[in-house]
């Protein structure tokens, strides 16, 4: 066994000395002012300081995007991968140590445009992640061109003439998909946000919240004055999240109301990692395993296949 | 006739795919294996599941096998189309054992015994067992007795139950007893060996060394001719503790082992020229987050779609380059099944001490290809050595215990002397950062978006590179085979070291020419002064499955040596020895620089 670093430690503060700025990153985020992106990020550092998350036991993955420099911005585990490919790495990261809290940001290009496939497939799984979709209708980071939820017609730098596309709608289709929570937050609603963070967090199972984050810079149509008169809490409306096609209905509603909140919640589904025993062998999680490599009784019997 | 001193035979199976080729195939290959005969396997199919046509060819022998060799000694064509596209091909001493009922040999060359057999009498009529008859008459032919029959047809059928073993033994019995009384038996009798033997897949060596190296995350999409390390993995992962997934794309594939990896498991994927084009961004990622990986890619023949059943050489470039940008990798060309189970671990070790991807090329001709192997050579006993790598509890061994929260003066990307920075993963308390794939500053921060730094982007760029100086110390140069001075020295890469061995051989043996051969494995990174110093003033032939020269051209462009010959072969199917014989003499007598062997198997 090689030598391992003596780890450097200076100990600022010491466990369960929580407080909200715990939660907060090395460096303030260099989004335009106004991004509704600063409310989202506020709402998640909340978040974690209400449900007592230990920052070294939280990851926090992004893809790319102007949302998805997040991770640099909360203090606790981050990874900040590749265009559209922040679910496969989480997965990766879930099943690698399944006692870590895994959470997903990023844009709607990210999540719906370039990562679609893995949306959709991480969703069938049910992998224990929480995905905060910071929706702005727009690409800001290549300064304005349409993107998978600009609403048909929206005039952008690559749609000049209008849009000519449908876009997607993240909820229902994650409903069909197999997501197991599903909610829908507003940069301007941020304690309603805490909220549907903090059930997505402690949901287990997939849960997805997709949050109109409006791009004040070059989103002009969809702006917290578009939505503000808008959107309706569902919470406040008796809306029944366990009833299947309710939650579609709702989540197809657009126009002069847009419902916020939690559409669809189960809880009856097994997550993936509670379905593969090698995680339950009692030795925690994959990654810390101590003994790597086949003891020689079980190295004799895969050769003895051989023979 | 006496014993020769060496018996070397190789038996030959053609059909349609769902013929049970592969069935007899794999009894034979038990057969002489548990005699403790060598062997080397190698399946001539298409990508179809029944018809078409398969060709496989077992090359057994008392001394080691390298490769499928250049003849055929017991033909079996379970088809017409097979009798007519092989028949011309065998030599005097050869046999071809068929159904007499259904298939007309052509003209067969002197000496070639034609051993036609009433099947349907022998089979009672059971079409799908014609070719454990022939399986009977081909033990019956080669001297060998006919119990092992028995044991490994049970072993082969006995998940189809008692009844069909039962028939299958009978028929194989009358097989047997049929050629006894009809044909003339080789002049010599296969040997026993000193030992038995296993029977192993590339592929299955390469999930072997995985386990050994102790992979605890594979995830793969189903991609020919590597799906077979997929296979196995998944069959055994519940029993060794591996996490096993089936991804919905290459893409998916590389992300999910790179976020596995970077929790601290070591981990690792299989794919085959088109799916590692499609992880290749997420490999510059590894190298950009400095996490280590190992993904094997069991070149076929590309581009694209390609020959999905046929073998190459042509990705080597493709590997070379793989994710934009410049940045440290590690590749490795194993030349067998036994050096790709050495060579995962190896890679593993290599990988977690410089933290980077490691890439395999090894392809369908030695990952779908199958050799005998001596059970104490797949020693599972490995060195595992995970660097400078920070777990919960300290190191790997527990020993020092670490503590702290919420600190922020780890250097997850430290610029050290080496370039290795001590690599602490989530979960482990004191030692919050974040990985990114933008450039950033030793603690993690992004340095790309609102100052990008020129200093320290350089200062980055150079402590990842700076990785690589040491890692030429950590591998085996190449060795000349042969003697030192000789009239030709073949150079090769990776799994094509058997033939071009044998062909040494035979360049000797044969026809009198002293040849020697530099087989490399290790092409990142690449002994260049070593090999430079080899090839100096030789007169070299480089020997590659591919069109344009991959290799000669990574060899010229690392030593600055411009081989003389070249002997190139890039129709899907690999290399005999004879090839590379006649392309050795036609080049040695001035005809040509360039040799392209035509297959003639498959007229």
């Amino acid at each position: 066994m090689s030598a391992t670093t003596e780890p450097a430690v200076t100990t600022t503060e010491k466990p369960g000395q929580l407080t909200k700025d715990t939660y907060r990153g090395r460096i303030h985020p260099d989004w335009c002012p106004g991004c509704g992106d600063f409310s989202v990020l506020a709402a998640l550092q909340t978040a974690m300081f209400e449900l007592g998350l230990q920052p070294h036991q939280v990851c926090v993955v992004s893809g790319i995007g102007c949302s998805s420099n997040l991770p640099g911005y909360v203090n606790t585990y981050g990874m900040h991968t590749l265009h559209g490919r922040s679910l496969a790495v989480a997965t990766g990261v879930k099943l690698g140590n399944h006692e870590l809290k895994v959470i997903c940001t990023g844009g709607d290009g990210d999540g719906f445009g370039i990562g679609g496939n893995h949306f959709v497939h991480t969703m069938r799984r049910n992998v224990d992640l929480t995905y905060i979709v910071m929706d702005n209708q727009i690409y800001g980071l290549t300064t304005g061109q349409c993107s998978p939820t600009s609403v048909k017609g929206m005039k952008t730098k690559s749609t000049p003439h209008g849009s000519v596309e449908n876009p997607i709608n993240p909820i229902p289709m994650a409903i069909v998909c197999g997501a197991t929570y599903v909610a829908r937050a507003f940069s301007g609603k941020q304690k309603h946000m805490v909220e549907m963070f903090k059930g997505a967090i402690q949901h287990k199972g997939f849960a997805l919240v997709d949050v109109f984050s409006p791009c004040v810079t070059y989103n002009k149509d969809n702006t917290y004055q578009w939505f503000n008169p808008r959107v309706k809490i569902l919470e406040e409306q008796g809306h029944d999240p366990t009833d299947l096609h309710k939650a579609i209905d709702r989540g197809y509603q657009w126009g002069e109301e847009i419902p916020i909140g939690l559409f669809w919640r189960r809880t009856d589904l097994e997550t993936l990692e509670e379905q593969e025993p090698v995680l339950h062998t009692g030795e925690g999680p994959l990654a810390f395993r101590s003994n790597l490599g086949i003891p020689s009784e079980q190295a004799k019997a895969l050769i003895n296949e051989l023979l | 006739m006496a014993q020769p001193t060496k018996i070397d035979f190789a038996v030959g199976i053609g059909g349609e795919n769902g013929q049970g080729i592969a069935s007899t195939g794999d009894i034979l290959a038990r057969i002489f294996a548990r005699r403790g005969l060598h062997l080397n396997a190698y399946n001539a199919y298409q990508s179809i599941i029944r018809g078409g046509h398969t060709f496989l060819t077992i090359r057994a022998s008392d001394a080691p096998v390298r490769n499928m060799g250049d003849k055929i000694d017991v033909f079996i064509p379970l088809n017409q189309d097979t009798m007519d596209r092989h028949l011309h091909l065998l030599k005097s001493g050869a046999c071809a054992i068929y159904d007499s009922e259904k298939i007309t040999p052509g003209q067969a060359a002197d000496g070639v015994q034609l051993c036609p057999m009433p099947m349907k009498e022998l089979t009672q009529g059971n079409k799908l067992a014609i070719n454990t008859a022939a399986l009977g008459a081909t033990l019956q032919l080669l001297g060998i007795e006919s119990e092992p029959l028995e044991s490994v047809v049970t072993r082969q059928f006995k998940k189809k139950g008692d009844a069909v073993v039962a028939q299958n033994i009978a028929i194989a019995r009358a097989g047997y007893d049929y050629a006894a009384q009809n044909f003339k038996a080789f002049p010599w009798k296969t040997p026993m060996g000193a030992k038995p033997l296993g029977v192993i897949t590339g592929n299955q060596a390469t999930a072997m060394g995985g386990a050994a190296a102790g992979v605890k995350f594979y995830a793969a999409y189903p991609m020919s001719p590597s799906t077979g390390v997929l296979m196995w993995m998944a069959a055994h992962a519940r029993q060794l503790g591996i996490m096993v997934r089936q991804v919905e794309d290459e893409i998916g594939v590389m992300n999910m082992v790179i976020g596995a990896a970077h929790t601290g498991c070591r981990s690792m994927c299989a794919t085959s020229g088109g799916g590692f084009a499609l992880m290749s961004e997420a490999i510059g990622m590894a190298g950009m987050i400095e996490t280590p990986i190992v993904c094997i890619d069991v070149q076929r023949a590309g581009p694209a779609t390609g020959v999905p059943t046929k073998t190459e050489q042509g990705d080597l470039w493709q590997v070379l380059g793989a994710g934009q940008g410049d940045y440290p990798k590690l590749v490795v060309a194993p030349s067998s099944q036994l050096d790709l189970f050495r060579t995962i671990p190896e890679l593993f070790n290599l990988c977690d001490k410089y933290q980077c991807p490691g890439l395999v090329l090894a392809d369908l001709l030695i990952s779908e290809g199958t050799s005998s192997i001596d059970p104490d050579e797949l020693d599972f006993n490995v060195k595992i050595d995970r660097g400078e790598l920070i777990l919960p509890n300290g190191n790997i061994d527990g020993a020092n215990a670490a503590s702290g929260y919420n600190d922020k003066a780890y250097l997850r990307f430290k610029n050290t002397e080496s370039g290795i920075s001590p690599r602490a993963v989530p979960g482990v308390p004191g030692h919050i950062f974040t990985a990114a794939t933008d450039e950033h500053d030793e603690d993690g921060t992004i340095i790309s978006d609102e100052f990008t730094n020129p200093h320290k982007r350089r200062m980055m760029v150079e402590k990842r590179g700076r990785k690589m100086q040491a890692a030429i110390d950590d591998i085996a140069p190449p060795k000349l085979f042969g003697p030192e001075n000789a009239a030709v020295t073949l150079v090769g890469w990776g799994s094509t070291e058997g033939v071009i061995r044998e062909a040494v051989e035979k360049l000797a043996g044969e026809e009198g020419i002293v040849a020697n051969q530099l087989q490399i494995r290790w092409i990142v990174p690449f002994h260049a002064a070593e090999i430079s110093r080899i090839l100096w003033q030789k007169n070299v032939i480089v020997v590659e499955n591919t069109y344009s020269g991959q290799f000669a051209r990574y060899l010229r462009s690392e030593t600055g040596f411009d081989a003389q010959g070249h002997i190139r072969k890039y129709d899907g199917e690999p290399f005999m020895p004879h090839h590379i014989v006649e392309a050795v003499k036609d080049q040695l007598a001035g005809k040509t620089r360039l040799s392209v062997p035509v297959h003639e198997v498959l007229a």
